[in-house]
């Protein structure tokens, strides 16, 4: 399989090298040897193994099976990743996945190049030497997100580009983007290439026309490889004219033999006379960005329309204007003469449509997909099972029917959409890029598939492609670009206008007639960057410029998403006004009623006693017994006195009595508070009847309890739970934002820039947490502003003491974020788990309410060792016992020593690889 | 035909659902462990409250004393110096500081009532309040045995009797458990139907819905339906087998009363979970509201403090919540036993803010769908 053995040098090695996502085998037994100093291709459909492929050498996965060998060294040992990491550049697949979409240009080159170390200077030459050279300079205020897709993959390969790697590793880097765009992005890795002779480039791509350019090609199918070897080679030893025609030939037999030439009969004149789709001057406007400027065509019954345009161009929202999910801003469109409106529910009957990526429910099977579809069409029973089968013989998916779309290759997941759309039958079919990332053979088979649909049913087919072979096969193309449609008529027409040789050259020509401003990267600055070695301070355990690149970033991208900068700040001190008004222990306005069978002078006296207290309510007298059973039922009254009959006429002769108290025991708490209240008053009306019953001398007792509630002398729950409220909003919102820092990237994809640059687990890590701890800072004093001003709690101990453990405590819950980071891989989960591991044992294991020593069990022991019980301590010393740091150094010790613990265990369990 | 698509649509979450093992085990852990961990943990109001004795007079009463506090009220108490109460005060090592001066047991016989002096950290609300009765209680009670025979009544022979109905032990871990339980009710119909639709909007499936002949109507209802038929039967599970059974708690009333009205609870909750999806863009924003949501919702309901005791207007605020209505009815049928006669205004209640919240979610939702 290595035809080039002889090479002199190789800049890649891999030894039998597999890979197995779960039970799927991505990789299996690859052996290749990978030239040096030239441009690689490696080609085939996606989920062949590509990417898995291009990861392991990057460094960016961790090893499974066998052996791989960059620049000299074995990736599977971290000190020659490390060494290595400097000398390679890897952009991953998916257009600025790797980028930050709400960083400007300049921010997201700046950040790559902090990461890699270089000095201010260095980094404002390089930066400005790439923008420069690639078009950007003017957009380099601009946000990510709003760039197009050929300005976001020009952008990533600046960021890959800025620490001159010997080995550049680019995955699908022209996917999604139009002709014109695609063609300058070649130029441009031709002319580093031609700067920096002696890089090698890697390419996986699934354009057998640019592959065709390459130096060395690598044929890869089913985690296989099928050849390697240069583009003629290629071609000879499979005898084909193209290399479309190549990998199909080199495709195993089994997959050859599901291939047939697509061929297009031509339409049957009757059907020219109706039309199917028809949009007039249609706009859409996103605020001031038009995504639709102006559009009109008109495409009749039967007939296949394509539209074709780089991403972003506006396809897609033309699209969704038609099917009547986005509302039209300017102009019409209609359906078989029937104006779209998006509320009318019959003409989404005669509608197929299948959106961009993926979109069926991942978690029921093939079949399951296909009935809950066929239902919501309204599809009786007996017709259900009838006509899924039909479509599963009509679209090959009858071996799959049990199976998880998620689980089946690109080609059959397109197949089952393409089903699914189909299912009731409609008349229109409106496809939004069905076919992108799907190899040649399965694209061919789902055309052929479209072009029965047209011909021989005579359903409308609008169709978005980026391909130019599919293009070609359309009745008639529109190309559109930035909202607009530049021309619409048939392939030969449009070739023909421009007097161009393929139906590519003469959209670049109608693009680069219609962008001049993209196209500015002809002006090629011709200084070449200068030889001085870049420092590479690669090699230090802990480089503070690397971990400051990550605060940056993440600090900018806080900045930039305003929601979540409001609800980090803002939100704790709402919370903490909802707390410190909502857990109040102030037992007031309890309800009670007496029942009074007596009904004398002195029983009405006793209830009286109660009735005057500001801690009782009186309600209407009890009728009797049953009354009392049914008030207390509903919650009516929460104490019922009852003062048996005869009760004046004993008291008077001194045999003993008993007044009857009830509490309602559904609200513990409640009902301990309302038990020392009554208990109170009873003592209380006593000593009053005694003095007047006895005299003087009764109304001291045997001795006198002088009770001195101390630091809160008027006993204000306000004052014992804003201290204790601080600590628990100080840990759940940093922590919470902590976590989505870091799980965010994860699911985003741009992890992968800490996967493949020299930023140390530790310099992530503390990078990340920096902003997060000055955010916390910032709500301490807000809370601590709000708590002293608007609640008017008294503070009297040291505040420098109380800011110096808060700081601590900020660093610790940050920390407990991260560490909980390392193990989850998607927000939900992340939410929900910091949830769980911060709020109960924030608010019922540490001290808020119940003292930790009153504790029992589990909690018990939680409490003990987590943070807030400290802090709390700390928060309620300074701020109702007068103290400072030297009576709470016990309290900051735990605190101290959590911190190198958190960090570490998260330094421990941050993987630096993908697994 | 619409009542189709809403089962179908439905089966679909269902099934959804069951594959997704983290949102599984999220409720499998709400409804049994979390609630019977908080339930056990939680001590009753006075229990183990620490506390501390200067004994000044080392006499035959004031040892008497000492030994009077014992679990489960309170720790057994630490015997200390004057010079140390302050500092472990301070330490917050003891709620109670009990202060026996010297000559007390003398001055109690020779009729001089003596003064106890005893020092409560009022920082700790839960235990400074209802500590104090106790400890007075506990001293006069021994007092009282020591001076028994040696002294003439002059107290008036009126007892109280005083008892707790529907929780005569006052144990905190019943209501703790049931407001646990309505807690996890409103936490997860929130989440799985945020969760849900946030989700579907990612993976880009609910525009694939929305060219299919389905309503936003019948969309959100099979949501609502889906998920809270899940939340419903969770809960009765819970209370059945974890607080009836694992907790040994007394359910005096109906249950099918209190389903009754947690049914009604989920569907305000659930168009509420809708709700935050459309406003939040997205899962981590999801989150953080999430938990500006939730945190009013159970502690302001009445679930942890009791109302009463809440400023007025927050009162009146959070009779908008239909939580605040659930907890009231959950106190009256599952420990007072009332039945359908004491509760229909909390079910009336709940119903008119479903309803509310439903058609205000679905206005949100119809734009979201935008």
């Amino acid at each position: 399989m290595t035809p080039q053995a002889t090479a002199p040098h190789r800049v890649a090695r891999l030894g039998n090298v597999g890979l197995s996502y779960g039970r799927t085998r991505a990789l299996d037994a690859v052996t290749l040897d990978m030239p040096a100093g030239c441009m690689m291709g490696l080609i085939g459909p996606d989920g062949v193994g590509k990417s898995s492929l291009l990861s392991l050498i990057a460094g960016a996965r961790a090893m499974q099976e066998g052996h791989v060998e960059v620049l000299g060294g074995d990736m599977a040992r971290s000190a020659h990743r490390h060494a290595v990491y400097p000398r390679i550049a890897y952009m991953p697949q998916g257009l600025g996945r790797n980028l930050y979409p709400t960083l400007s240009v300049l921010d997201n080159i700046d950040f790559f190049g902090r990461l890699f170390g270089h000095e201010r200077q260095e980094r404002e030459r390089r930066i400005a030497e790439l923008l420069e050279s690639t078009g950007l300079a003017p957009f380099a205020d601009r946000p990510v997100a709003a760039l197009s897709g050929g300005m976001k993959q020009k952008l990533g390969l600046c960021c890959a580009l800025i620490h001159d790697p010997d080995l550049l590793i680019l995955d699908e880097p022209t996917t999604g983007v139009d002709p014109l765009a695609r063609r300058q992005f070649w130029q441009l890795i031709e002319r580093i290439r031609a700067r920096r002779e002696g890089m090698s480039v890697i390419v996986a791509t699934a354009y057998m026309e640019e592959a065709a350019r390459f130096d060395w090609l690598v044929a890869m199918d089913g985690g296989r490889i099928l050849a390697s070897g240069t583009p003629n080679k290629l071609l000879r030893h499979t005898d084909t004219s193209n290399l479309d025609a190549a990998f199909i030939a080199l495709l195993p037999a089994e997959k050859r033999a599901e291939h047939h030439q697509v061929v297009i009969p031509p339409r049957p004149a009757d059907m020219d006379g109706e039309v199917a789709i028809e949009a007039e001057h249609l706009s859409r406007r996103f605020g001031d960005f038009k995504a639709v400027d102006d559009v009109s065509f008109r495409i009749a019954r039967g007939e296949i329309f394509g539209f074709v345009g780089s991403n972003g161009c506006g396809k897609t929202t033309t699209m969704k204007m038609l099917t009547g999910l986005l509302e039209a801003s300017g102009g019409q469109a209609s359906l078989f003469g029937r104006k779209i409106d998006p509320r009318d529910i019959a003409v989404r009957r005669r509608v197929g449509y299948m959106s961009q990526g993926f979109s069926l429910y991942s978690e029921l099977t093939v079949r399951q997909n296909l009935e809950l579809h066929a239902r919501l069409f309204g599809m009786s029973a007996a017709d259900i099972a009838a006509r899924v089968e039909e479509e599963a013989r009509q679209f090959a998916l009858v071996g799959h029917m049990d199976a998880l779309p998620g689980a089946l290759p690109l080609g059959i997941r397109q197949r089952l959409s393409l089903a699914v759309a189909t299912i009731h039958a409609p008349d229109i079919l409106i496809l939004d890029e069905p076919t992108s990332g799907v190899d040649p053979v399965a694209r061919d088979g789902f055309w052929r598939i479209l072009v029965d649909l047209s011909r021989r049913r005579g359903v409308t087919i609008f169709v978005s492609t980026h391909f130019m072979n599919e293009a070609e096969r359309c009745d008639r193309i529109s190309l559109m670009h930035a909202g607009k449609v530049l021309v619409t008529d048939t392939p030969v027409a449009i070739v023909a206008g421009r007097n161009a040789d393929t139906l590519e050259a003469a959209f670049v020509d109608y693009l680069e007639e219609a962008a001049p401003v993209e196209g500015a990267t002809e002006s090629v600055p011709e200084a070449p960057p200068s030889q001085e070695e870049s420092p590479h301070p690669h090699g230090r355990v802990f480089d503070l410029r690397r971990m400051f690149a990550y605060t940056r970033r993440e600090t900018l991208e806080l900045l930039r998403d305003p929601i979540r900068a409001t609800l980090a700040t803002i939100g704790s001190l709402i919370l903490m006004v909802v707390i410190g008004y909502g857990i109040n222990m102030d037992v007031e306005n309890l309800s009670f009623a007496v029942l009074d069978q007596d009904d004398t002078a002195i029983s009405r006296d006793y209830g009286l006693q109660l009735s005057g207290s500001r801690f009782f309510t009186e309600r209407p007298p009890l009728a009797g017994h049953a009354d009392m059973d049914r008030r207390m039922e509903s919650g009516e009254i929460s104490l019922a006195l009852e003062i048996p009959p005869g009760f004046g006429r004993d008291l008077a002769r001194g045999r003993p009595v008993a007044v009857g108290a009830w509490i309602d025991g559904a609200m513990p708490m409640r009902a301990e508070t309302a038990r020392g209240y009554v208990e109170g008053m009873h003592m209380a009306w006593l000593a009053q009847k005694a003095r007047e019953t006895y005299g003087k001398d009764a109304a001291r007792g045997d001795f006198q309890l002088e009770v001195r509630y101390r630091y809160n002398p008027d006993v204000r729950s306000l004052d014992a739970m804003v201290p204790a409220v601080i600590p628990m909003l100080l840990l759940m919102i940093p922590s919470m934002l902590a976590v989505l820092s870091v799980v965010r990237e994860k699911e985003l994809g741009s992890i992968v820039n800490f996967y493949v640059t020299p930023v140390t687990r530790l310099e992530f890590l503390i990078g990340k947490q920096i902003p997060y701890v000055a955010v916390a800072m910032m709500n301490f004093v807000l809370m601590m502003a709000f708590a002293i001003i608007v609640f008017d709690v008294p503070f009297t101990g040291s505040f420098a003491t109380l800011s110096a453990a808060a700081f601590l405590y900020v660093i610790v819950a940050t920390a407990m974020g991260l560490v909980l980071s390392t193990f989850l891989n998607s927000q939900i989960a992340a939410i929900f788990a910091t949830a769980l591991v911060t709020m109960l044992p924030a608010s019922q294991y540490s001290g808020l309410i119940d003292p930790v020593t009153s504790l029992q069990g589990f909690g018990a022991f939680i409490g003990r060792i987590y943070p807030t019980t400290h802090f709390i301590t700390i928060a309620r010393g300074t701020f109702s016992k007068a103290l400072g740091l030297a009576d709470l150094a016990s309290a900051f010790t735990p605190l101290l020593i959590a911190i190198p613990v958190l960090v570490g265990l998260g330094v421990l369990f941050l993987r630096k690889q993908a697994r | 035909m619409r009542a189709a698509n809403i089962l179908h649509l439905g089966m679909k979450e269902l099934r959804g659902l069951g594959r997704d093992p983290v949102l599984l085990l999220l409720i499998v852990h709400a409804f049994t462990l979390a609630i019977y961990t908080a339930s056990k943990a939680m001590p009753e109001t006075l229990n183990r409250a620490p506390i501390a004795i200067v004994d000044e007079d080392r006499s035959a009463v004031s040892a008497r004393i000492a030994s009077a506090f014992y679990p489960p009220y309170f720790l057994a108490p630490s015997l200390i110096s004057q010079q140390e109460m302050d500092s472990r005060m301070d330490a917050g090592l003891d709620t109670f500081a009990l202060d026996i001066p010297p000559g007390f047991q003398r001055d109690l016989l020779a009729g001089r009532a003596p003064t106890l002096q005893l020092n409560i950290d009022a920082t700790r609300m839960s235990q400074a309040f209802t500590g104090g009765g106790y400890v007075q209680a506990i001293v006069s009670g021994e007092v009282d045995e020591f001076l028994a025979g040696h002294r003439q009544q002059t107290v008036l022979p009126v007892s109280l009797d005083l008892r707790a109905r529907f929780n005569p032990e006052l144990d905190k871990g019943w209501f703790g458990a049931i407001s646990d339980v309505i807690t996890s009710i409103t936490m997860l119909s929130i989440v799985l139907t945020g969760a849900a639709l946030i989700r579907e909007r990612e993976h880009g499936t609910i525009e694939h819905l929305l060219v299919m002949p389905v309503t936003a109507f019948e969309i959100m209802v099979s949501k609502l339906w889906s998920m809270g038929i899940v939340v419903l039967a969770a809960a009765a599970f819970s209370l059945i087998f974890v607080v009836e059974g694992l907790l040994a708690v007394p359910l005096n009333g109906s249950l099918t009363l209190f389903l009754a009205g947690a049914a009604l609870d989920i569907f305000a909750m659930t168009c509420l979970g809708i709700f935050l999806a459309t406003v939040a863009g997205s899962m981590p924003q999801f989150g953080l509201l999430l938990m500006m949501v939730l945190m009013p919702l159970q502690l302001l309901s009445g679930g942890v403090t009791p109302r009463e005791s809440m400023p007025d207007a927050i009162q009146l605020i959070m009779l908008a919540a239909p939580n605040t209505h659930f907890v009231m009815l959950a106190q009256a049928v599952l420990f007072r036993g009332a039945g359908l006669d004491v509760v229909w205004p909390q079910l009336v209640a709940m119903l008119v803010i479903g309803a509310s919240f439903f058609a205000f979610s679905l206005g949100r939702f119809r734009v979201f769908l935008r």
